[in-house]
């Protein structure tokens, strides 16, 4: 057990390795990146998951035909601005121009 | 399975940087920076990869085909029944868990985003997620499941169930014929995520 999980997170931690899901579900890191700060930042808040799942509606009725982790990325940029967690314009200046080495 | 997402592939150069892709990235170092999350996302992602997904679910399908006073409970309090199985946390708060019979056949699909119970299925696949699944499932399910490989016979009874609002829903499908000789653990290997969704038919 990973003991810097979030707690909701560590309960499911018992099954063993139901790795063969027969597909994959991230076409790109950055969206398995996006799934992981959405949930890690709602359970370091002691947020309800509703508060970012009625974002991620409200983001994909915007724009149902994109695809559906930028739909997660609006979402999740959406509840960071509106906790004030950051600002527009801090985050455009945080943003990468390239992509770091792996 | 046919699948009815698009692809997006990786045409891109390896080096060019999507705008959303840079957008996550800064979420991500501003929320770092201030100290607001900390812990390894990479182990996070990992943990869905690894230890979050349909076996979980399978395992609380073979239980209940072997144990009718299981069967019982988790077809009265999905979520409990789920937990005595130690399986639980975020997307599976309130479980309901709908039964295949000879009569009926169930489908779960979320018609305004992805709801999904992560704990028993793990992520969604794409094709859960696409516009065409979710709206086809609730118009025209019949013809849906015929176009994935599931011919649901005229006399069966779709119900559909759309897991938009609190609920998450688990398809308990029909133990097959010929499978009464089985141990509980070699049933587990014959359940499948779809059929708990209610895209296939054991």
């Amino acid at each position: 057990m990973t003991t810097e999980l979030p707690h909701h997170i560590a309960l499911m931690d018992d099954a063993p390795l139901p790795r063969d899901n027969g597909e994959l579900v991230f076409d790109a890191p950055w969206e398995a990146r996006a799934l992981a700060i959405a949930v890690t930042l709602v359970e370091k808040l002691g947020l309800p998951w509703d508060a970012f799942r009625l974002r991620l509606m409200d983001a994909i009725a915007d724009d149902p035909d994109r695809p559906y982790y930028e739909s997660w990325g609006a979402a999740l940029e959406s509840l960071v601005i509106e906790l004030e967690l950051a600002t527009c314009a801090g985050l455009d200046a945080a943003a990468p121009t390239e992509r770091p080495p792996l | 399975m046919t699948t009815v997402e698009h692809d997006h592939g990786n045409e891109h150069h390896p080096d060019e940087l999507a705008p959303i892709e840079a957008r996550v990235a800064a979420i991500e170092t501003v929320l770092v920076e201030k100290g607001i999350i900390d812990v390894d996302f990479d182990a996070v992602v990992r943990h869905f990869e690894d230890n979050v997904g349909p076996l979980n679910g399978a395992k609380v399908v073979a239980h209940a085909w072997t144990d009718p006073d299981y069967r019982a409970r988790l077809l009265a309090d999905g979520t409990a029944a789920i937990a005595e199985l130690g399986f639980g946390g975020p997307e599976g708060d309130h479980m309901v868990v709908v039964e295949n019979t000879r009569d009926v056949h169930n489908l779960v699909v979320c018609t305004l985003c992805s709801c999904y119970p992560w704990p028993t299925l793990g992520l969604p696949p794409k094709w859960y997620k696409s516009p065409a699944y979710r709206s086809r499932a609730v118009r025209e399910p019949r013809a849906l499941l015929a176009e994935m490989g599931t011919i649901v016979p005229d006399d069966v009874e779709i119900r559909v169930w759309d897991s938009s609002a609190e609920v998450r829903y688990l398809v308990l499908p029909m133990r097959p014929d010929g499978t009464d000789n089985m141990t509980e653990e070699a049933l587990v290997g014959v359940v499948t995520r779809d059929s708990m969704i209610g895209v296939e038919r054991l």
